[in-house]
């Protein structure tokens, strides 16, 4: 196949969003799964473009979706950060497993 | 093989490498420089479906925001040179299952269905577009959520200097006899008026 369809992107958009969940699952640091979950938007964000391209090349619907998504990505990334820092001083640690003070 | 379609799976394979090793490396700090490459080549993609706006976008908001947070965030909380503790075998095993069935349940179901494309007109598309319509109130407008968005960012900014900001321990001794000394000069003060 030499011409790249809209499946071809579905395709890398999908592997990205389950590497992301297996990250997810697998690491217990928390900046860890921060960074998945960078990864899970990301592979969002591919599907929103490559459906607008493809499927409704007249309007710019995914364009929006995008920029909002990226917008509320770094929202999500700073609070998160800011959380991690205070965890770190109140635990002297960022593995989610240590954080169980509130749990029993 | 076209010349777009070689670049294509250069960049695809190249994300799926680099996602690989960010989920799979040992030092944080690596973790967080393999991302830095994901994110470039999905810019790349981006640019092969000619939205060089969002590209721009993305490695400005992603690369420069995002990625040097995590990497402040790191250098703050972890010592240097400290591997991550290895996940045990069993737990591997099982995401790893698990992420494949559902890569392999969602993937049979998008390959089984055919997309039609609504229309095959192109239009002409630009940032200035973008940005009018943006702010247009018409519509096609997105005035509602680029305002709303703009709160939620405030908010988030609030959010991290009141939760990130380090509070002056209340029950520290030292904190607490000065409060005291202050009151009983406060108090003697008084007595001397009277």
């Amino acid at each position: 196949m030499t011409e790249i369809s809209l499946s071809h992107y579905l395709f890398v958009s999908v592997a990205l969003f389950f590497i992301g969940v297996f990250g997810f699952i697998t690491r217990r640091n928390m900046i860890s799964m921060l960074i998945s979950i960078e990864l899970i938007l990301n592979s969002v964000n591919i599907n929103f473009l490559a459906f607008n391209k493809y499927l409704f090349p007249e309007k710019a619907e995914g364009v929006f979706f995008a920029l909002f998504i990226i917008a509320i990505a770094a929202a999500e990334a700073a609070v998160a950060i800011a959380i991690i820092i205070s965890v770190y001083r109140r635990f002297r640690s960022i593995d989610a497993d240590n954080i169980d003070s509130m749990k029993y | 093989m076209s010349v777009s379609a070689f670049f294509f799976y250069l960049f695809s394979s190249l994300i799926l490498v680099f996602g690989i090793l960010t989920v799979t490396a040992k030092a944080l700090f690596r973790s967080a420089i393999y991302l830095l490459f994901t994110l470039t080549n999905v810019a790349a993609l981006y640019f092969m479906l000619h939205y060089e706006f969002i590209a721009a976008v993305q490695i400005i908001v992603y690369v420069g925001g995002i990625v040097v947070l995590i990497l402040f965030s790191l250098f703050l909380t972890q010592q240097a040179g400290v591997h991550l503790s290895r996940p045990s075998i069993r737990q591997i095993v099982f995401s790893a299952l698990s992420s494949l069935s559902g890569f392999a349940l969602v993937w049979t179901v998008l390959s089984h269905h055919q997309f039609q494309a609504t229309s095959t007109t192109v239009s002409e598309y630009n940032v200035a577009q973008v940005g009018r319509q943006l702010l247009s109130l018409g519509r096609d407008g997105y005035i509602l959520p680029f305002e709303a968005i703009s709160i939620l960012l405030l908010a988030a900014m609030v959010g991290c200097i009141a939760i990130a900001y380090k509070q002056p321990d209340p029950v520290s001794a030292n904190g607490k006899a000065k409060e005291l000394g202050n009151i009983i000069k406060v108090e003697k003060e008084l007595a001397e008026i009277k």
